[in-house]
C-alpha cells in the first residue's frame, strides 16, 4: 500500500504502522518502504511518516540518511511551522553521523525570525548534546544566544536546554538574570516550572542568607518557639539585595497559576530563598493543592511534612484542612497524620487528641498503629499532655486488636525512658500482658522495660523470666535477645534468684540457631561468669544498667530538606539521578553588578503583553458604576448606554485641553526655535544614523525589526529599582538618551540632538533616508501654561498647578515628567516642599523632585516630579510637605500625556500598522467644524491630545502620527482618514484599551467648535 | 525529562507506548505490575516508584494509569501536570479518557503525544492549539474522512502560538453568542457524633463555557470577592487588575475551560446544607438495629437534591435488613457497603430509614462504628455566598447572551457514627 500512488491508501497504511508502534508490535522492517514517502506532498502522510522515522531510525541508520535531504530542503521553507517540524525531526533522529548537520541546522534556527522556531531550536540542543557531546562548547554558544532572547516563548526552552546542558555556567545567567524575573510571569507554564527552579540554585549562590541569624537547634524550637521567634524578630535588620526582592516579589504572582507544579516551583523558591517572615505567604496556595488529585496530594503534603517541621507557625493555623477524612488513600492518611503531629502544640493539642481517638477506631489497622505513634510524639513533644497520652495509651493496652496493643507498648516503653513518673504501675501492667501479647516487637519492648526498670519491679523480673525461659525456642530472634539482655541485667541485680535461670537461658542461647544470639550469649556469659584465663570485668552493672538517653520521638520528614523541596529527590528521599544539590548561601554576596544589563541590542517581543493590564479600560469601568444593573442573570449590553458613557470619559480631558489651547502663540515660537535646533543636529548624526540604518537592514531577519523598541519596556524597569553608576544609567536609555532635557528647562530643548525632527507632515522630505525603526523625536506640542492641580481654596492659600512638559524625566525613560507649580498666596513664608509618602498602585513609580528649600509668600516654586504611570491612567496619588502643612496630590494623567513621540518612516509605520489590525485597532469618526479647515489645524488638535509626532504621508488627506507608551514602549499609531468634514480616527496599539481611549479622545478633539 | 510514556489498564495489560528519547524496552512495565499486584486498592499505588536507573511516575484515571518513565531529577508535580493535561485534552478530543477509546483512536491521541512533548519536554499543550492542529473527530468529518480519505491532521497550520493569546484560537465565529458560567462548590466536612462541625472547608470553582466571536475581552466582577482568600487562575486572567480590584479580566480560551478555582479555608465559618441523625446500636448475639433520618439544614429555602447515604459496614456485619420511607436502600455484603439513594429532600416529609443488621456468629461487637459519607447537591446556591455581579465585554459589539448558574455539592462529606 505505501507503494500506491493514491495518498488515501498511503495513509492508511501509515495509520496501520502507527497503530503497531503503539502497540509496541515492531514494524522496523518496513523502514525501506516508508522512508521512501518522506517526500510525499500530503501533510497527514509527511507528519505520520516523521513520526516512523524518529522512532526507528535509530535502528536503520544507513536508510535513514536518504531523508535528510528533505528535512534539510525543509528547514528553509518559508512556514514556520514547517521549518520547526523539520527541525524538532532532525534532530530526534539519534543518528551520530548528522551531528554535524544539526549543528548547523541548530545554529541557523536560534537565529530565526519565528520565535517558534528558535523555540524548537532550544529544545533541539539537549538532543544533540546527548547524542555528541563533544559539540557542547558550541552548544553553549548557542545557548547564550538563546537566553538573551527576548521572546517569552523561547526563553521557557533556553533555560531548559541551559538546565541539561550547562547548568555550572552561572555565568551566562547573569546578565539574563532581571529580565528573568520580569518576564517570568508571561513564560508557558512548564517554562515557569524550570525557571523558578534554575534561579532559585542561581540565587542561593549569589545572595547572602535573608535569614541573618543561625537557624534554631531543634530542641529549642519546640519548647520556646514563642520566645524565639521574639528574638529573631529585632535581629533582621538587613536588607535584601534589589535583586533578590526582585525575584521574590515577580515570583508571587505565580502563586495563582492553576498548573500546581508551578505553585510548587514558586513555593520551594520562597521557603530557600524568602525571609522568615515571608515563607508564610505559600501556606494557602499549597493548602490548596491539597485538595486536588492524589498524585499531586501526595507529592504537596511530602513537601507540606518538611515545612512543616521547621515552620510550624506556617500552617497551624490551618491544621484543621489536615483532619483525615476515610476516603483518603493510606498513604495520604499516614502522611496528614504526620503532619498534623508536627504542628501539635499547646494550643491545638486537646482538639487533635480528640480527633486522634476518632483515628483509633478506624479499621485499617495499618493508620490506627501510625496514629498510635503520633500520640507517642505529640506527648514527648509537648509536657502538658504527656501524662494525658499515657493513660490513653495504657486503656488501649485491653484493646481486642493485637495490633494496636503491640503498638502501644511500643510506644509506652518510648514515653517511660523520657518519663519518670508512674513507670512502677505502667510497667506491672504490661507485665500482665506479656501473655496475650503476640508481636515480637511488643513482646521485645515489655522485656526491655522490665529489665531496665528491674529495680522497681523488681518483684515480677525473676517470674516474667522464668516463663520466657520455658519459652525460649519459641520466641522470634528480636524476642530471643531481649530474654537474653533480661537475664544479665537480673542476674546483676538479683543474683540470688536469678543465677541458675540465667546460666540456663545463656545455655540456650549457646545452641541457637542464630549466630547473633550465640554471640550475644557468648559475651555475656564471659563477663558474668568468667572462667579462670580471662580477668573478671569489676562492675557488670555500670555495664548493663547504664543510663540510657531517652530516644527522641521524630516527624520521619525531619531531615529531608537538605534535599530541594518538590524534587524527585525530596519526594523519595533518595538522591536521583541527576540531582544537584541546593547550594548554601555564600557569606558574602558576589558582585551584584555583572547582572546589570547592557542596552538591549535587538530586541523582539511577542506575546510580553498578556498580564500588563489594560488600565485605561479599568479606569472606564469605574467610572460607570450603573453601567449595568447588578443583576448577573442575563443583562444585555445596551449599546446606546455606552456610548453615552465613553463621552463621558473624554469630557475632562476637553477642559484640559481648552486650557492647552489659550497659548497658541508662545508655543509656535519655541516650536520654531526648536526647528532649528533640530536641524542643526541632525547635519551632524545623520552619517552615524545611516550606518546603523544599514546594519539593520542588513540582517535579514525582518521579524526582530518589526518592534525594536516594544520590548524594552519588560528589560528597563530593574533601573528604577537598583542604584546605578551614572554610566549604566546612561546606557539604560537606549535610544531615548537624546531627549533627556535638564529637569526645569524648557521642554523643547528635549529634541536637539534627536536626527531627525519633522514637524509638520509637510516634512516627508526630511525623511528621505527611509529608517527602518523608530526614532524617538520631540514633541510637536507642549503645553506652557501650568493647569490648576489643588486651587487656592483647597489647598488653604497654596495653590498647584501642574504641567506635562512631555519630555522623559532624568531618572528613568519611562517617566512622565511632570512640573508643579507651587504658588504661595497665604501671608507666611513657607518652609521646604518635598514629597512626604506616597502610596502607589502596582506599576507605578514615582522619582521625588529634590527638595525646594522654601516657599516666600506670593512667590511661585516649580519642582519637576517623575511618575512612571505603568501605561494606566490610574491617578499618582501622594502627600507633599510643605512646611508643616501636608497636601495630598493626586495627578491623573490624560492619556495622550503617557505616550511619547516617535518618528518613522512612512512604510515602516504601515507595516507596523498591518501587525496591530483586528482587535487593536480603534476607530471612531469625528465631525470637523466648519472653522477647521487646512491640515494644519487638524494636526494641531491632535498634538493637543496626545504626545505625538507627525509621519511622513504621501496622501493629503491622509495624515499618520506615531508615538510609544512610555512604560512598555507599545507602539501607539494614528491614522486620521479626511472627508470633510468628516474625519475617521484610526488608532493602533497593542494595549487595545489605551488605543480605544484615544481614539475617542482624538475624535472629541476633532469635534471641538 | 519524560523518556517514555506507557499506558497501562487496571489488568495490567500495556495499552500504548510512546518513546521520545530511545526506546525503553516494555520489560521496564514489570517493576510497575509488582507494585500494582501488592496494592490492595488501584488507588494505593505511590504516584512514584523507583526501579533500577530510572522512576516511573504515573496517573491513575478511569482505572486507566499512565506512567512516564523518568531517568533523572525532574519536579514530580511537573509530570503529573503534564500526564493530567494529557488526559485531560484526551477528554476534550473524544468526550471520555478510558480505554475503549484510546484502543479505538490510536493514531491520533499518537499524533496528539507527538505533539504535546518534544524530547520529553512540553511542547504544545493548550487545547485551542491542538485542535487547530489536529482536528478533534466528529461524526461528520468521520464519515467525510471515509470518503475522502483524509485524516485528523489539519493541512492549515495554525497561527495559535504567535498571536499574543496563544490559548485562544484565530478567527472564532458563532451565529449565537454565548458566555455562560457554572460556580460549583464542593463542601467538604466531618461531622462528629453530635452533629458538630470537626471542620468544613469550600472548594469552589468556575468552569466556563464560551462561544464568542472575535476577540472578546471579558471582565467578571463579584459582589462579595473578598469571600475567596486563595484563588487559582487560568493563564488567560489579569492577575494584576485581580490585585488591584478584585474583578477578573480576561480574554477567553474558546470553548469549555475553568477560569478560576478558590478556597474558602477551615477558619471560616461555612454553612453546612444538610444534617443527618443517626442512631445505630450493635448487640452482642442478636445483631444491631440502625434508624437514620436526614433533613436540610441552611439552604437558603433551596431543595437539596440527589442525595445519596453511604455507609461501610464493619467487618463482622453480615447483612442488613432495612426499610426507608424515600429512595431506595441496597446493602452489598460483598464490600459491606450499605447504599441509601435519597433523590430529593422534602423538608416537610424527611426521609427515613429503619432496620436491623445481622452480625456474623460468634463475633464480637465491631468496636467502631462506621462514618457516614453522605452525597448531595443544591441548585442555585452557592455554599460560600459567593456571588457574581456583572459581565462585561469589550472589543466586540455584539451582545452576548450570559448566563450564570450556582451549584453546591458535596465534596468530601462525611458524618462520623
Amino acid at each position: 500500500m505505501l507503494d500506491s500512488n493514491k495518498d488515501g491508501l498511503k495513509l492508511e497504511a501509515m495509520k496501520r504502522i502507527i497503530t503497531m508502534i503503539a502497540k509496541g508490535r515492531d514494524p522496523s522492517h518496513l523502514f525501506p518502504a516508508v522512508v521512501k514517502n518522506v517526500v510525499s506532498k500530503n501533510i497527514e502522510v509527511k507528519k505520520l511518516v516523521y513520526v516512523y522515522l524518529v522512532r526507528y531510525a535509530e535502528e536503520q541508520q544507513d536508510l535513514a540518511l536518504l531523508s535528510i535531504s528533505t528535512f534539510q530542503r525543509a528547514l528553509k521553507d518559508p512556514n514556520q511551522l514547517i521549518r520547526a517540524s523539520a527541525l524538532r525531526v532532525l534532530s530526534s533522529i539519534r543518528v551520530p553521523v548528522i551531528a554535524p548537520i544539526v549543528m548547523l541546522a541548530i545554529k541557523e534556527s536560534a537565529a530565526d525570525m519565528s520565535p517558534y522556531v528558535r523555540k524548537t531550536a532550544a529544545h533541539s540542543i539537549p538532543k544533540l548534546y546527548s547524542l555528541d557531546p563533544e559539540q557542547k562548547d558550541e552548544l553553549v554558544a548557542v545557548i547564550e544566544k538563546l537566553l538573551m532572547d527576548k521572546a517569552t516563548l523561547v526563553i521557557g526552552s533556553a533555560v531548559m536546554a541551559f538546565e541539561q546542558v550547562c547548568p555550572e555556567r552561572t555565568d551566562l545567567i547573569h546578565k539574563n538574570y532581571r529580565k528573568l524575573c520580569n518576564l517570568i510571569v508571561d513564560v508557558e507554564e512548564w517554562g515557569q516550572v524550570l525557571i523558578l527552579n534554575m534561579l532559585t540554585r542561581y540565587a542561593r549562590t549569589q545572595f547572602v542568607d535573608p535569614n541573618t541569624k543561625q537557624p534554631v537547634p531543634e530542641k529549642e524550637f519546640y519548647e520556646e518557639e514563642e520566645e524565639d521567634e521574639a528574638t529573631d524578630e529585632p535581629t533582621r535588620p538587613r536588607s535584601l539585595d534589589a535583586d533578590h526582592r526582585l525575584l521574590l516579589r515577580n515570583a508571587k504572582p505565580l502563586l495563582q497559576s492553576r498548573n500546581s507544579a508551578v505553585v510548587m516551583a514558586v513555593a520551594q523558591l520562597y521557603y530557600h530563598l524568602a525571609p522568615k517572615n515571608e515563607v508564610g505567604t505559600v501556606a494557602r496556595p499549597l493548602l490548596r493543592l491539597v485538595r486536588s488529585q492524589r498524585e499531586i496530594q501526595s507529592v504537596v503534603l511530602t513537601t507540606i511534612a518538611s515545612m512543616s517541621v521547621k515552620r510550624k507557625d506556617m500552617f497551624e493555623p490551618h491544621f484543621k484542612s489536615f483532619f483525615i477524612h476515610t476516603v483518603d488513600p493510606l498513604p495520604v492518611k499516614l502522611m496528614k497524620l504526620d503532619i498534623l503531629t508536627n504542628l501539635a502544640g499547646e494550643s491545638n493539642i486537646s482538639l487533635l487528641l480528640r480527633e486522634f481517638q476518632v483515628y483509633i477506631a478506624s479499621q485499617d489497622s495499618k493508620f490506627v498503629a501510625a496514629t498510635i505513634q503520633a500520640i507517642g510524639r505529640c506527648a514527648s513533644n509537648i509536657k502538658e499532655v504527656t501524662s494525658t497520652c499515657l493513660a490513653g495509651l495504657v486503656a488501649l493496652l485491653s484493646n481486642k486488636d493485637e495490633a494496636i496493643v503491640a503498638e502501644s507498648v511500643v510506644v509506652i516503653k518510648n514515653l517511660l525512658q523520657s518519663q519518670s513518673a508512674d513507670q512502677e504501675a505502667i510497667i506491672t501492667k504490661m507485665i500482665k500482658l506479656i501473655d496475650h501479647v503476640i508481636v515480637p516487637v511488643a513482646r521485645a519492648s515489655i522485656l526491655w522495660l522490665i529489665g531496665e526498670y528491674c529495680d522497681k519491679v523488681a518483684k515480677y523480673g525473676p517470674d516474667v523470666l522464668r516463663q520466657m525461659a520455658k519459652s525460649f525456642t519459641n520466641e522470634e530472634d528480636l524476642v530471643k535477645l531481649q530474654i537474653v539482655n533480661l537475664a544479665a541485667k537480673l542476674f546483676v541485680t538479683n543474683p540470688k534468684q536469678t543465677t541458675l535461670l540465667c546460666q540456663y537461658v545463656l545455655n540456650l542461647a549457646k545452641y541457637d540457631i542464630s549466630y547473633d544470639i550465640r554471640d550475644r550469649a557468648r559475651l555475656i556469659r564471659n563477663i558474668l561468669f568468667p572462667s579462670e584465663n580471662i580477668k573478671a570485668i569489676k562492675n557488670p552493672k555500670k555495664i548493663f544498667l547504664a543510663p540510657k538517653p531517652a530516644p527522641i520521638l521524630e516527624s520521619k520528614y525531619k531531615d529531608r530538606d537538605t534535599f530541594q523541596l518538590g524534587s524527585l529527590s525530596h519526594f523519595l528521599n533518595i538522591r536521583a539521578n541527576g540531582y544537584r544539590d541546593l547550594p548554601d548561601f555564600p557569606e558574602v554576596a558576589p558582585d551584584s553588578t555583572v547582572r546589570n544589563v547592557e542596552p538591549p541590542s535587538r530586541p523582539t517581543s511577542v506575546n510580553a503583553e498578556r498580564v500588563s493590564v489594560s488600565y485605561a479600560q479599568e479606569e472606564k469601568s469605574k467610572r460607570k458604576p450603573t453601567f449595568y444593573s447588578s443583576s448577573s442573570e442575563e443583562e444585555e449590553v445596551d449599546g446606546e448606554e455606552s456610548k453615552s458613557e465613553t463621552s463621558e470619559t473624554v469630557t475632562e480631558s476637553d477642559s484640559e485641553m481648552s486650557e492647552l489651547q489659550s497659548e497658541p502663540d508662545q508655543d509656535l515660537d519655541k516650536k520654531s526655535i526648536s526647528i532649528q535646533e533640530k536641524t542643526a543636529g541632525k547635519t551632524a548624526d545623520s552619517t552615524e544614523d545611516s550606518d546603523s540604518s544599514e546594519s539593520e537592514t542588513s540582517s535579514e531577519s525582518e521579524e526582530d525589526e518589526i518592534r525594536p523598541k516594544a520590548a524594552q519596556g519588560t528589560t528597563s524597569p530593574p533601573s528604577a529599582q537598583t542604584t546605578k553608576s551614572n554610566l549604566d544609567l546612561l546606557l539604560d536609555f537606549d535610544g531615548a538618551v537624546p531627549d533627556i532635557p535638564t529637569p526645569i528647562i524648557t521642554p523643547t530643548i528635549g529634541g536637539f540632538l534627536t536626527p531627525i525632527v519633522p514637524t509638520v507632515t509637510t516634512s516627508s522630505s526630511l525623511m528621505s533616508n527611509s529608517v527602518d525603526s523608530i526614532v524617538m523625536s520631540s514633541p510637536a506640542y507642549v503645553a506652557n501654561n501650568p493647569k490648576e492641580l489643588i486651587s487656592r481654596t483647597a489647598g488653604n492659600g497654596i495653590q498647584v498647578g501642574i504641567r506635562f512638559t512631555r519630555s522623559p524625566h532624568l531618572y528613568s525613560s519611562t517617566m512622565a515628567s511632570i512640573e508643579l507649580h507651587f504658588t504661595n498666596t497665604t501671608a507666611e513664608d513657607l518652609g521646604e516642599i518635598k514629597v512626604a509618602n506616597k502610596v502607589l498602585p502596582v506599576g507605578m513609580t514615582i522619582c521625588d523632585f529634590p527638595v525646594v528649600s522654601s516657599l516666600p509668600h506670593g512667590q511661585t516654586r516649580t519642582a519637576l516630579i517623575g511618575i512612571d504611570f505603568g501605561d494606566s491612567t490610574q491617578a499618582a496619588v501622594f502627600d507633599i510637605s510643605i512646611g508643616d502643612r501636608i497636601l495630598k496630590l493626586s495627578i491623573k494623567p490624560p492619556i495622550g500625556e503617557i505616550i511619547r513621540a516617535v518618528s518613522m518612516s512612512e512604510t515602516y509605520f504601515l507595516s507596523q500598522q498591518v501587525k496591530l489590525r483586528g482587535m487593536q485597532e480603534s476607530t471612531a469618526v469625528a465631525t470637523l467644524p466648519p472653522s477647521v479647515v487646512d491640515g494644519h489645524a487638524i494636526c494641531r488638535r491632535v498634538y493637543e491630545v496626545a504626545n505625538v509626532s507627525p509621519i511622513p504621508s504621501s496622501d493629503p488627506l491622509v495624515f499618520r502620527f506615531g508615538g510609544q507608551t512610555l512604560s512598555s514602549k507599545t507602539l501607539v499609531l494614528i491614522t486620521l482618514k479626511t472627508e470633510a468634514p468628516k474625519v475617521t480616527v484610526i488608532v493602533n496599539c497593542e494595549k487595545i484599551i489605551i488605543g480605544q481611549m484615544l481614539a475617542n479622545q482624538v475624535k472629541e478633539a476633532l469635534d471641538k467648535h | 525529562m519524560i523518556e517514555s510514556i506507557f499506558l497501562i489498564n487496571g489488568l495490567g495489560d500495556i495499552v500504548m507506548e510512546k518513546h521520545w528519547a530511545s526506546a525503553i524496552p516494555r520489560s521496564i512495565c514489570d517493576y510497575f505490575f509488582d507494585v500494582q499486584k501488592s496494592a490492595s486498592r488501584p488507588e494505593d499505588v505511590p504516584p512514584v516508584i523507583p526501579v533500577p536507573h530510572n522512576y516511573l511516575i504515573n496517573l491513575l484515571r478511569n482505572n486507566l494509569f499512565f506512567v512516564a518513565v523518568i531517568s533523572s531529577e525532574v519536579p514530580p508535580l511537573f509530570v503529573i501536570e503534564f500526564l493530567q493535561r494529557v488526559v485531560h485534552i484526551i477528554e476534550e478530543y473524544f468526550g471520555e479518557c478510558k480505554e475503549s477509546i484510546i484502543k479505538e483512536q490510536h493514531v491520533v491521541v499518537y499524533e496528539l503525544l507527538d505533539e504535546m512533548l518534544d524530547n520529553g519536554y512540553p511542547l504544545a499543550t493548550e487545547s485551542n492549539i491542538l485542535k487547530e492542529l489536529i482536528k478533534p473527530p466528529n461524526l461528520f468529518r468521520t464519515i467525510t474522512n471515509t470518503v475522502t480519505g483524509k485524516s485528523n491532521v489539519s493541512s492549515i497550520l495554525p497561527s495559535g502560538q504567535l498571536s499574543n493569546v496563544p490559548w485562544r484560537r484565530a478567527d472564532v465565529k458563532y451565529a449565537n453568542n454565548e458566555a455562560y458560567f457554572d460556580v460549583v462548590e464542593e463542601v467538604d466536612a466531618i461531622i462528629d457524633k453530635m452533629g458538630g462541625t470537626v471542620m468544613a472547608e469550600i472548594h469552589g470553582y468556575i468552569d466556563c463555557c464560551i462561544r464568542l466571536s472575535g476577540n472578546p475581552d471579558l471582565t467578571l466582577s463579584f459582589i462579595n470577592p473578598r469571600l475567596c482568600d486563595d484563588v487559582s487562575f487560568h493563564p488567560c486572567v489579569r492577575f494584576k487588575k485581580w490585585e488591584a480590584e478584585r474583578v477578573l479580566s480576561f480574554v477567553p480560551p474558546d470553548g469549555n475551560f475553568t477560569l478560576m478555582s478558590y478556597h474558602v479555608a477551615s477558619n471560616n465559618i461555612v454553612a453546612i446544607p444538610i444534617y443527618v441523625k443517626h442512631n445505630i446500636i450493635f448487640r452482642e448475639g442478636t445483631g444491631g438495629k440502625m434508624d437514620l433520618t436526614v433533613g436540610p439544614r441552611t439552604t437558603m429555602g433551596k431543595t437539596v437534591e440527589n442525595v445519596v447515604l453511604e455507609i461501610t459496614m464493619p467487618k463482622s456485619v453480615l447483612n442488613c435488613t432495612l426499610t426507608v420511607t424515600q429512595g431506595r436502600a441496597s446493602f452489598d455484603s460483598v464490600t459491606r457497603v450499605l447504599l441509601w439513594d435519597i433523590g430529593k429532600i422534602d423538608p416537610t416529609k424527611l426521609p427515613g430509614c429503619k432496620g436491623s443488621i445481622a452480625l456474623q456468629s460468634g463475633a464480637t461487637i465491631p468496636s467502631s462504628n462506621p462514618v457516614i459519607n453522605v452525597r448531595f447537591c443544591v441548585n442555585q446556591l452557592a455554599a460560600s455566598g459567593l456571588k457574581v455581579n456583572r459581565l462585561d465585554m469589550y472589543g466586540e459589539r455584539y451582545k452576548p447572551f450570559k448566563g450564570v448558574k450556582y451549584i453546591t455539592k458535596a465534596g468530601q462529606f462525611q458524618v462520623r457514627l
